[in-house]
């Protein structure tokens, strides 16, 4: 099946192990190191093996209040998953035709995507001051403010995730079949239908890649929370804020537990793409069962 | 999954239903359910990017005290950043010393990221054949994305720190003496960690590129009697240039902004653009730090403006 490599090929397969290596090393020492024993420090040798960092995590008595966090970050990472998918979805069926506004939307959202962070966070954190200023000025003085984890936290997120959704659909509908539609059409599917038992069931996988992306990126996120989340802080805003003062190993703990929800997260959802994936190649797309 | 990512596609040359055939008359028009489909998407960034950004241009004009804004106009903003730049003279003021900084970080960053970033979407591109290990070994490219950058960075701390493994390894071989200070919480870790986090954005889109040229055209090259080097020069370059340009325009917006990791990783010992529109807004001082926004909004969309001078962003997403 194949002829033989050239050198070249050897060369660059070591330099590509490198970088995997150079991406995946430094995670993997403190995934280790999270598991200090009692006495163990910031940095190797490991002192003891334990779970001990770990368990005084969940017991709270650490350093951050790593339950309520926890639920913030899991609740608003659901929350923007949920509206990338489908913000997304729509905004990209709206691209298949042409509409006034097309270039808006989509220089909006690459704009969205380069535009630093900080500008994007510091200007959704003066507009929701300016918010609140006038709500105190007209209408009720005592009135607090109107940022918070689902408002300001909430768009920030947004305006992170759904460029990445945006794109993805591109890339879907670049491959996709209009004649697939237009059979369906021909057969009498009403446009819902068509969407609900033909062109959905083709996008399945790609549309749980962008709630992949959608709910990671907010999990993570930290930029665009900066300026923009209120009062309360989410996970990787905690973890940042430990960076400065901490000296045992809890942070790493801290990394480890977030990271598995990252990997969790990541393997359920390839791991469904990989069945639909199987289930399309197998049986053909169930696209139409609900028609016949 | 990630191939979707990294095959994006464009707007403009998606085929299909430009003209709607309706099986029946239908009370909708197609451009008011165009506009049902996309508005949502279109009103999130009006409110949470578009209008903020306005925000920051306007206040950016307005005064303040030590404790809140005050909506009058002033340049206050701006002279309080550019304080002492011509008095100064010959030397370089904060802000300018500031910004040299950042510019060099940013070549810095930008030189290695497209360095790797090149070789590593070659060889998926060209030497890995199957199509399965080629989207196996981009999967591995994208997985670290999908987690926490906070964490990619703390996880240098135990190799680069005073005790960590780099030093202890250095002393056990004798080749030092003295643990090295300059590994962790500076220069160097910054450009490190930067090059760890974002090598991801400068892999995607040169790969994106190499995947459409036609093999035909290389072996046509080779045919003609050019050299490997003469191929990748005249040949595989210059079809992947746009995918470079877009690379590096993600790279160097996001370094020019960039404040967390040269907060982590330099010790917040570090000054960067970034840094000081956080260092302002922790003071309260937000028509200052809006200014300072407007100013790096400036730099970054003239760094933009000239590199997409060279390809068209929209003809290649």
């Amino acid at each position: 099946m194949k002829e033989g490599r050239p050198r070249s090929f050897y060369v660059l397969a070591i330099f590509f192990a490198a970088y995997v290596l150079f991406l995946y090393g430094p995670m993997i020492a403190i995934y280790v190191l999270s598991f200090q024993g009692p006495q163990g420090g910031l940095t190797f040798p490991m002192n003891g093996v334990s779970t001990f960092w770990i368990a005084k995590l969940f017991q709270g008595t650490g350093i951050v209040d790593l339950g309520a966090a926890f639920r913030r970050s899991l609740l608003l990472g659901v929350i923007v998953m949920i509206v990338t998918v489908v913000l997304s979805v729509a905004a990209g069926m709206a691209f298949r035709r042409k509409f006034r506004a097309q270039s808006i939307l989509f220089y909006s959202a690459i704009a969205s995507l380069i535009v630093p962070s900080i500008i994007t966070s510091l200007g959704i954190s003066l507009e929701f001051r300016i918010i609140d200023d006038l709500i105190k000025a007209h209408w009720n003085e005592n009135f607090e403010t109107s940022m918070g984890l689902l408002t300001s936290g909430l768009g920030a997120h947004l305006t992170w995730t759904l460029p990445f959704g945006l794109l993805i659909m591109f890339a879907i509908f670049n491959r996709f079949d209009p004649r697939l539609e237009e059979a369906a059409r021909d057969f009498g599917a009403t446009p819902w239908q068509t969407f609900r038992h033909v062109v959905l069931p083709i996008i399945l996988p790609s549309v749980i890649g962008i709630g992949l992306f959608g709910f990671t990126l907010s999990w993570d996120e930290l930029a665009r929370s900066s300026q923009a989340i209120g009062a309360v802080n989410t996970l990787p805003l905690d973890l940042q804020g430990l960076t400065t003062t901490v000296t045992n190993p809890d942070i790493y703990a801290l990394g480890t537990v977030i990271s598995a929800v990252s990997f969790t997260v990541i393997t359920l959802a390839l791991g469904t793409i990989h069945m639909l994936n199987k289930r399309q190649a197998a049986k053909g797309s169930d696209a139409g069962k609900g028609l016949v | 999954m990630s191939e979707e990512v990294l095959q994006q596609a464009s707007p403009g040359l998606i085929p299909g239903s430009g003209t709607v055939r309706a099986a029946k008359p239908t009370r909708l028009s197609p451009s008011f359910i165009s506009w049902l489909q996309a508005g949502p998407m279109m009103l999130v960034f009006l409110a949470f990017f578009l209008i903020p950004l306005v925000f920051v241009v306007i206040v950016s004009f307005w005064d303040y005290n030590e404790y809140q804004l005050l909506p009058a106009f002033s340049g206050r903003g701006y002279t309080d950043t550019f304080e002492g730049c011509i008095a100064q003279l010959p030397d370089l003021c904060t802000i300018g010393k500031t910004y040299l900084k950042t510019l060099k970080l940013c070549f810095m960053v930008w030189g290695i990221t497209l360095f790797i970033g090149f070789w590593v979407a070659y060889f998926l591109a060209f030497h890995v054949r199957s199509k399965t290990w080629q989207m196996g070994l981009s999967l591995l490219c994208t997985i670290p994305f999908w987690t926490s950058n906070v964490i990619r960075m703390i996880a240098w701390i135990p190799l680069l720190g005073r005790n960590g493994l780099v030093n202890s390894g250095l002393i056990k071989t004798g080749l030092i003496n003295h643990p090295v200070e300059w590994l962790l919480f500076s220069e160097f870790s910054v450009v490190l960690a930067l090059v760890h986090l974002f090598t991801f954005f400068m892999v995607v889109p040169i790969f994106n590129s190499m995947i459409r040229i036609d093999k035909s055209l290389i072996e046509a090259a080779y045919d003609a009697g050019a050299t490997g080097f003469q191929t990748l020069v005249n040949v595989i370059i210059p079809l992947a240039k746009p995918g470079i340009v877009i690379g590096s325009i993600f790279v160097i917006t996001i370094v020019m902004g960039d404040f967390i990791t040269i907060g982590v990783m330099g010790g917040q010992q570090i000054a960067a653009a970034g840094k000081i529109i956080e260092t302002r807004v922790n003071a309260l001082q937000f028509p200052a730090a809006a200014a300072n926004a407007v100013i790096l909004l400036v730099i970054t969309f003239l760094i933009i403006t000239m590199m997409s001078r060279i390809v068209d962003i929209k003809k290649e997403l």
